[in-house]
């Protein structure tokens, strides 16, 4: 008992859902806390069943519907296509002229740990104490009662992942959230989704070490060469940390002591902990994905990747995601490169393409940032089906934080993360309507008892307003 | 040559037209900012610069002709930095403030304007035709003058300096004032007495109570009336102030940027006829100066006959292209359509009183833009862009960009030799 204790600690329990606290690690407590002392408490808010019917219907694998039905059971999808007829006591939404997707999924979001108000109290996104702090994770800083996760909401965001800040190589554990209102931040984390690890490429690190903090000579990393020695000399250690662990599983050797740090680390290097790296420039990724072979884990997905578009190819080839934005550039130098068909040209590449915020303001509307990117592309000459672009929103998010077997599509025995729209969510005059999260109806954007309003707005100008 | 005259857009991209050249410029729709409203299957004639006629019907006979689904007004940027940053995060490509100068008021943005800066082709290409351009508080609440430039790219582009002076109250005022509110408005009150005793105060030294003697001596126009003052400012009770200041000196020429909370004293800024320049998508409680931000806050603004312009204040440099989705976004929310559109346009040229910009009237500069689609919406974009009559180049660093790696194909040489 105290072997397999320990080797869940170490993130070695094969079964995901014993390593993310739901529903079988429940039955095993003391298995899953080692992994994970802080599980997910959260289930499904009770919903009754709902036939949407008459929409256009995007499925979120790449299909189209025309007049198309979604059936909701039990919080699950249970049926998608033209002529499903409503089981009986089924609430049925007629939705004629408006469109029905999954839910939007942004893989990048500071939400919760960088919450509004901004205040300075609040700065709790970045563990900014040294270089590699794989030891943190977001989830403790994550405050429930931060509003923009109720605008997030209005936008149709159903899962979102936290991630800490990028000023470190390592910045620590991510967090995979469903978008539900609660009192902590274990009634929002979504059950049995894999933990992710923060690390960062670029001008951040070397910047806040090497020289922006204060006098010269910093700390180390203070170029992107130190960045790499950096982040091998990190592997190194997590290696032999594993190899440690490894033998004593095996029976070899006495216990070693645990290392928050390497911990997080050896995780990754087992498998069990997917990476997100920030990391703009092409040249800086083909490095990372070498580094990744060296150590022998991949990398999920590059966030921000504003020059993905240079090695899509290679990108492709390696098999990972490129979370990006539309069109910022121009910020910073290693964002100077920004372009508009950047999320185009990675998907016409054959790379997975990813919309992400990385913003409070980005999150609410994510769909018109895909639609711009969709529609700078298709003049460049790449033209892609709408249906296969919402590709971006949903699935591929769901896929790079490993979610993708229970959300992200419209697929019978999917989680109904699903969101009814007043028009073509391409359209910026779109709205939300309204917004179910496992089958329940979480927002209403005509029913202002069905839009949630934190504890920080009551009593303040605005409660309740239009948001 | 019947047929060289029918053209279409993409041999126009390749052959600038000259200014010389009369072109009629054909919409499916046309937005005007006049009374003659929208347009539908519009003709605008433009010649030596300027826009002869304006109506529907048949195109003249022999005139080059580009056809659109929709015509505007070459839009206006009411307030960025487009210009005199080339990347934000870069101390020396970056002019928009000098937290280290002596001086504040003084500080002319125009002295930073670079026309070749990649972000005004990249803001040209989104529709924009002139901006106002402000520099940053970064020393003092007292940002300095801005200016009004188009977006040529051309030497010259700046059409009027000292346009406007920029200050910052509200919490960013406070901090750069010592650290409170009546810090922030003791040291405006007293910068404007430094200037109205200016000849006394200066007379044996270089510093007033507040400013020196160049910010006291740039201040002037501003304090006696003659020049435009934005100011930033968010919180309800912020705006309140600002109204009884200007109470006080009813001289004064006023314009508030951010007026998150502008709903809230909507019918008093209308009657004071002051208006706002606005980022629509606040809808936050990001500080408590923004506690009653709403989706809504220009739809009520406008309801209450505010001047409205709407801008992007996130990132005003590099994307001040994004206004129209702004723009679109309050529609969603609210705002009619022309509303909307006059804040991109109409609005901002009546607050810098830009005359014959901002719409699409015979005798106006022929600042206009042909579109793919409505101009609001964010699958649209421009097809053509003329700006006094000429017809810009569509091209970028980033559309250079993108051709490049449109092919990732390094199998005969690399990338560098396609260009």
């Amino acid at each position: 008992m105290k072997k397999l204790l320990l080797s869940a600690g170490l993130g070695l329990c094969l079964a995901v859902s014993a390593c993310g606290g739901s529903g079988d690690a429940k039955k095993d407590g003391e298995v899953s806390r080692v992994f994970d002392p802080f599980p997910s408490t959260y289930t499904a808010y009770p919903s009754g069943a709902t036939l949407i019917t008459g929409a256009t219907v995007l499925d979120g694998k790449g299909g189209l519907i025309e007049g198309g039905s979604v059936l909701i059971e039990g919080g699950k999808i249970t049926g998608v296509g033209a002529d499903l007829t409503a089981p009986e006591g089924a609430a049925t939404i007629n939705a004629a002229g408006k469109w029905v997707t999954p839910g939007i999924i942004d893989n990048h979001s500071h939400l919760g740990a960088y919450p509004s108000p901004g205040v300075e109290a609040h700065g709790d996104g970045n563990e900014v104490s040294g270089p590699v702090t794989a030891e943190v994770w977001v989830e403790h800083s994550v405050w429930p009662q931060d509003p923009g996760f109720t605008r997030a909401l209005a936008g149709g965001i159903t899962s979102l992942q936290i991630l800490p800040g990028s000023a470190n190589l390592f910045g620590g554990r991510g967090v995979v959230l469903k978008n539900v209102p609660a009192r902590s931040v274990q009634e929002m984390k979504f059950p049995g989704a894999p933990h992710t690890l923060k690390m960062a490429c670029g001008e951040n690190p070397k910047r806040v070490y090497g020289y922006g903090r204060g006098s010269f000579p910093g700390g180390a990393p203070y170029s992107r060469m130190g960045n790499v020695a950096g982040y091998r000399a990190a592997w190194i250690e997590a290696a032999e940390y594993k190899k440690k662990w490894d033998a004593f599983i095996d029976g070899e050797g006495e216990e070693p002591a645990r290392n928050l740090e390497l911990e997080t680390l050896a995780g990754v290097l087992n498998g069990d902990i997917l990476v997100h790296m920030h990391c703009y420039r092409a040249d800086e990724m083909a490095i990372i994905l070498d580094l990744s072979e060296e150590f022998g884990y991949r990398v999920a997905a590059f966030h921000h990747a504003v020059e993905s578009y240079k090695i899509a190819d290679k990108l492709a080839e390696y098999g990972t995601c490129s979370s990006m934005w539309a069109d910022w550039w121009g910020f910073k130098m290693e964002a100077y490169d920004g372009i508009r068909e950047n999320i185009p040209m990675v998907h016409n590449a054959g790379a997975c393409a990813i919309v992400h915020s990385d913003s409070d303001i980005g999150i609410q509307r994510l769909n018109q940032e895909a639609a711009k990117a969709w529609s700078d592309g298709k003049r460049a000459g790449i033209d892609i089906p709408i249906e296969v672009a919402w590709q971006w929103l949903s699935l591929n998010p769901a896929k790079s934080l490993g979610i993708d077997d229970r959300t992200g599509t419209l697929e019978p025995g999917k989680m109904a993360d699903v969101v009814v729209w007043s028009a073509n969510p391409f359209s910026v005059y779109a709205q939300a309507e309204k917004v179910y999260i496992d089958g329940a109806l979480m927002y209403d954007r005509e029913d202002p008892a069905i839009q949630p309003v934190m504890d920080f707005e009551l009593g303040q100008p605005g409660e309740g307003d239009r948001k | 040559m019947i047929r060289s005259l029918l053209l279409g857009l993409a041999a126009l991209c390749l052959v600038p037209i000259s200014a010389a050249q009369p072109v009629a410029i054909v919409g499916e729709k046309v937005w005007t900012g006049t009374a003659q409203g929208t347009l539908t299957n519009g003709v605008v004639v433009i010649d030596e610069g300027r826009i002869v006629s304006v109506g529907t019907g048949t195109p003249p006979a022999g005139m080059a002709r580009v056809e659109a689904e929709w015509v505007t007004p070459g839009l206006i940027s009411a307030f960025s930095r487009t210009g005199i940053t080339e990347v934000t995060g870069e101390r020396s490509a970056n002019d928009t403030g000098a937290g280290s100068s002596p001086f504040s008021a003084a500080l002319n943005a125009a002295d930073g304007f670079n026309p070749d800066a990649t972000p005004i082709a990249v803001t040209r290409l989104e529709g924009f035709t002139r901006i106002a351009v402000a520099p940053d508080a970064r020393s003092k609440l007292f940002a300095g003058q801005g200016f009004l430039a188009d977006t040529s790219g051309l030497p010259g582009s700046i059409f009027k300096q000292r346009a406007f002076a920029f200050l910052v109250l509200g919490e960013r005022g406070a901090s750069l004032s010592g650290g409170s509110r009546p810090a922030a408005w003791t040291a405006l009150r007293g910068a404007f007495d430094d200037v109205r005793f200016f000849g006394a105060r200066y007379m044996t030294h270089n510093d007033g109570n507040v400013l020196t003697r160049m910010d006291a001596q740039a201040l002037m126009p501003a304090v006696k009336g003659d020049q435009l003052i934005l100011i930033e400012a968010r919180r309800a009770s912020d705006l309140e102030a600002i109204m009884e200041f200007r109470q006080e000196n009813p001289m004064l020429k006023l314009a508030i940027v951010g007026a998150d909370e502008g709903w809230r004293v909507a019918d008093r800024l209308a009657a004071m006829k002051i208006p706002v320049i606005i980022d629509a998508f606040s809808n936050l409680p990001t500080s408590f100066s923004q506690l009653a931000a709403t989706s809504e806050n220009a739809a009520r603004l406008a309801e209450a006959g505010v001047t409205l312009a709407i801008v992007n204040l996130d990132d005003d440099s590099h994307q001040a292209r994004l206004a129209p989705q702004i723009a679109g976004n309050a529609v969603a929310n609210g705002l009619p359509f022309d509303e909307a559109m006059k804040a991109l346009t109409t609005a901002p040229a009546e607050i810098f009183g830009m005359t014959g910009l901002g719409v699409l009237a015979p005798g106006a500069r022929a600042d206009v833009v042909a579109w793919d689609g409505d101009p609001l919406e964010v699958t649209s974009a421009p097809t053509a862009v003329f700006i006094d009559g000429v017809s810009e180049p569509m091209e970028s660093r980033q559309t250079k960009l993108r051709d490049r790696y449109l092919s990732l194909d390094t199998s005969q040489r690399p990338l560098a030799y396609k260009h």
